[in-house]
């Protein structure tokens, strides 16, 4: 069985922990992460024939104001590199709902964002245009009340779609002033180099211009991580080839 | 007309400003971008505190308080006078 891990990120109040609940029902534990005292819920369900893992991220306005819970969400989103993050937005405050989903969008394609609350927004007078989200910001984009079940099918439809790979968002790409993207020019083929494909070259170019230096930290953990990975992968080798 | 530019500080309650530029600096400031601070948003001057400190204000259908430090450094134009 396919098996695929998925990341549940958006802004406090939104809903997150109802859609974890009505897709994970009581199977779920509270889980944490590499070297991070925050804990999140973590909760497995199967659909299609595949089983997911779906991990509650803390509810962050942004990922970049550098609190504990938004370091926390953000290293995951970087370093775990789920199959598919989820965004979920609050239908009745999209304007500061959105601020989160594009930080996410420059972090990774894989994203289908969700939009909850759509019941609360009809009663207040709200319309929201779908279609026109998605083209704008090119991911599958649906819409779901998480309290009233509605809407959990299409979401799960669209999370496989993009977690298997047949489809391949391409989310909208923001273009800053000349300025910052001859900078982001000079230093991403560098970033590159030091983390080939996994990780976002675009995206830390834009961190280290930030002068980010929780970032940094997480970055050379990682870079710690991966040479230990790779030295016990010699050495490893070296045992194979002495046993001939 | 167009109206001079007022700190959010002085802007007096009950007034709309929108914003023009964010002074504050580091995490704050980004911290208040993420809020919806952002240049060209309307922010709506809700109360003051007993003391004056901090001040209520109305951003993206949300009340957020911001102490004079932070209000006295973002400013923008009243609009509807």
């Amino acid at each position: 069985m396919r098996s695929y891990t998925i990341a549940l990120a958006g802004n406090p109040n939104t809903g997150k922990s109802t859609l974890f609940n009505a897709l994970t029902g009581l199977r779920q534990h509270t889980g944490n992460w590499a070297g991070k005292t925050v804990t999140s819920a973590e909760g497995f369900f199967e659909y299609d024939d595949a089983s997911f893992r779906i991990v509650d991220l803390p509810g962050t306005y942004s990922l970049y104001s550098n609190s504990t819970d938004e370091e926390a969400a953000r290293d995951y989103i970087i370093f775990e590199n789920p199959d598919v993050t989820i965004v979920i937005l609050d239908a009745t405050s999209l304007e500061r709902n959105l601020n989160l989903a594009l930080q996410v969008l420059e972090m990774t394609n894989r994203v289908v964002v969700c939009i909850n609350l759509m019941d609360e927004a009809r009663r207040l007078g709200i319309k929201i245009d779908l279609k026109k989200m998605q083209e704008k910001l090119g991911v599958p984009t649906v819409a779901i009340s998480a309290r009233s079940k509605k809407g959990i099918d299409e979401l799960l439809k669209q999370v496989m779609l993009v977690a298997s790979g047949a489809v391949v968002p391409s989310p909208i790409s923001i273009t800053y002033s000349e300025e910052i993207e001859k900078k982001i020019a000079a230093i991403e083929p560098q970033v590159r180099e030091m983390f080939g494909t996994h990780l976002p070259s675009r995206w830390i170019a834009l961190r280290l211009l930030d002068d980010d230096e929780s970032l940094l930290t997480s970055l050379k953990k990682w870079l710690q991580r991966d040479q230990n990975a790779a030295s016990r992968k010699e050495v490893l080798q070296y045992g194979e080839t002495a046993c001939h | 007309m167009a109206s001079a530019e007022t700190t959010l500080l002085e802007a007096g309650t009950g007034n709309q400003v929108r914003i023009t530029r964010i002074e504050v600096q580091g995490v704050m400031r980004r911290r208040l971008l993420d809020l919806g601070f952002v240049p060209g948003n309307r922010i709506e001057v809700l109360q003051k505190s007993p003391l004056g400190d901090p001040i209520a204000f109305r951003v993206n259908n949300t009340t957020i308080a911001l102490r004079s430090e932070e209000s006295s450094q973002i400013w923008g134009e009243r609009i509807g006078e």
